[in-house]
């Protein structure tokens, strides 16, 4: 590998050498591109993944379960062995649709021309600012994400007595992190009935160390002028207003906010790529192609996944398909949308190209619990693949394959819909 | 004779399986709800002594940290006991994946680096 090498024209450039990025280029690599560079702003490649020491990656990839860091190394190592350029503490600042890459690093600022670049930026935590919270604002407030840098990565805590708002799973993990090393977290409030975490976490991380999880609960009050002194959590009513009179006080002096991903596209904005307003992310086709050609996404920037596995999965389509359009050029497309009917949140990809062989596989998400429920694919008033599901929650990625022969048949839309009580 | 019946949320994987465990005199007789073997594992072992890996950090002699793991579960009840002897733990660089830094943290099982650093 060429560590810390950068030309400045390239086939391909990846944006992000998180488990996305790494995929991706190893992926374009192994399908025949050969100029290939990937960016990534830290100083060393693996992405969050560097601070999600905890176990339970790479069940599906590896069929054992690995420490965050260690389902990167994998990738690394297959990175090394191949010819692909790598320029670390580099930061994107711009990308235009004709693939002309702005960068900075010590070095000062470049343009690095491409003929396909993909994206692989991957997502950030929602903050306390676009959630509204009241009370004041003292030091403490950490996301769950920065709790875990300070402590994975920095070596030092944050807090003694922690009160979590939101179930998402980096929460939970944090729960159970600052657990073991000595702080009291005395509660996890989530706003909804359910929690968006994985049901395995709310077992080992919470379950195992009595950490109460209080469901259709919100912070009503932050109190602590310097540093965070103290939390008031309330119950909240279906339309999530908080009830008088079942207040309950913590004193603590940390909050972590583990209240949801977004993906990462300040990049993507930059070079004025469509987005989903669904999604948050690029509008892409089954290739994790944009609607621009030649730039193609894939991870967490264009959908937050449950497990890296999937995002490895995913990116490994998107650097397939840059090197097909290295190797062979611009396709015509002939593609109908995809859209999220009753009862769903969004359909990835958004557009199918019935160019394209093989299988899709469609990725989707549904809006709240459904039991004994069905979920069918429909196109022209046919259903065109189905399943049915026992339970259905908003926190678990849903998938369904569209096989080749249906997809060549298509002649409108598709429609991802559920139905309930069947 | 004593019998019950448990029920358990595997944390073997992201599935969390809904595991019901019929226990005879401590030891798990029948698991039902698990779709792999893992889970039927989980499910004995559960019932009788619950046993987890710990994932933490260990502090190097550069004042930097690395990633460390237990390279199999230990006792559930003895968790804290053992994070007290990781955290005097202090390991020199460089270390690498799989460097073994403890032979015995305890419950017989060793303290392995989890990445790398130089």
């Amino acid at each position: 590998m060429g560590e810390n090498k950068m030309k400045l024209n390239y086939d391909i450039v990846v944006i992000g050498g998180g488990p996305a990025g790494l995929a991706a280029a190893i992926s374009a690599y192994d399908n025949g591109a050969r100029d290939i560079l990937v960016i990534e702003r830290e100083k060393r490649l693996g992405g969050i993944l560097r601070q999600c020491i905890h176990n339970g990656f790479g069940l599906t990839r590896f069929k054992e379960s690995l420490s965050g860091p260690e389902y990167s190394a994998r990738f690394i190592e297959e990175l090394k062995k191949r010819e692909i350029d790598v320029a670390l503490e580099t930061t994107v600042l711009s990308l235009t649709q004709d693939k002309k890459v702005q960068v900075i690093n010590e070095q000062g600022v470049f343009t690095i021309s491409a003929k396909a670049v993909i994206l692989a930026m991957g997502c950030r935590e929602r903050s306390r600012g676009a959630l509204n919270i009241p009370g004041s604002r003292p030091a403490g407030i950490y996301s769950a994400g920065t709790a875990q840098k300070y402590i994975n990565l920095n070596g030092y805590m944050p807090g003694k007595r922690v009160v979590i708002l939101g179930s998402g799973d980096i929460g939970l993990i944090m729960a159970r992190r600052m657990t073991l090393e000595g702080a009291k977290v005395l509660a996890v409030s989530e706003i909804m009935p359910y929690s968006s975490g994985l049901k395995r976490n709310i077992v080992q991380c919470l379950n195992d160390f009595d950490i109460p999880l209080y469901l259709s609960h919100t912070i009503t009050e932050i109190r602590g002028d310097k540093r965070v002194t103290g939390v008031t959590i309330s119950q909240v009513d279906e339309n999530k207003r908080p009830i008088k009179g079942t207040e309950k006080h913590f004193e603590c002096d940390t909050i972590l906010f583990s209240v949801g991903l977004i993906p990462e596209n300040e990049i993507t904005k930059s070079a004025n790529i469509p987005l989903s307003p669904r999604t948050r992310g690029a509008v892409v086709y089954q290739n994790r192609e944009t609607l621009v050609d030649g730039i193609f996404a894939c991870g967490n920037t264009i959908q937050v996944h449950d497990l890296v596995d999937f995002v490895s999965e995913e990116s490994e389509i998107a650097g397939k398909a840059a090197a097909t359009y290295i190797l062979e050029g611009a396709k015509e497309k002939d593609s109908v949308a995809t859209i999220n009917g009753n009862n769903i949140g969004y359909v990835l990809p958004h557009r199918i190209d019935k160019n394209q062989k093989g299988h899709v596989k469609l990725f989707f998400r549904v809006t709240s619990t459904f039991r004994n429920c069905v979920i069918n694919v429909v196109s022209g008033g046919e259903v065109i693949a189905s399943k049915k599901r026992n339970i259905a929650v908003p926190g678990e990625m849903e998938t369904l394959i569209l096989t080749q022969d249906k997809i060549a048949l298509l002649s409108d839309d598709i429609t991802v819909e559920l139905k309930e009580g069947v | 004779m004593s019998e019950n019946i448990k029920n358990l949320t595997c944390i073997e994987c992201p599935m969390g399986c809904s595991i019901t465990v019929r226990v005879e005199n401590g030891v798990a007789i029948e698991v039902s709800g698990n779709n792999c073997v893992r889970g039927k594992l989980y499910a004995e072992n559960e019932v009788v002594c619950p046993k987890r890996v710990i994932t933490t950090t260990v502090r190097l002699t550069n004042g930097d940290v690395v990633s460390v793991k237990t390279n199999m579960p230990v006792e559930k009840s003895k968790v804290f006991e053992i994070m007290q002897k990781i955290n005097k733990v202090v390991a020199s660089a460089p270390v690498r994946i799989g460097d073994v830094l403890v032979e015995d943290i305890g419950c017989g099982a060793s303290l392995v680096a989890t990445d790398d650093r130089d």
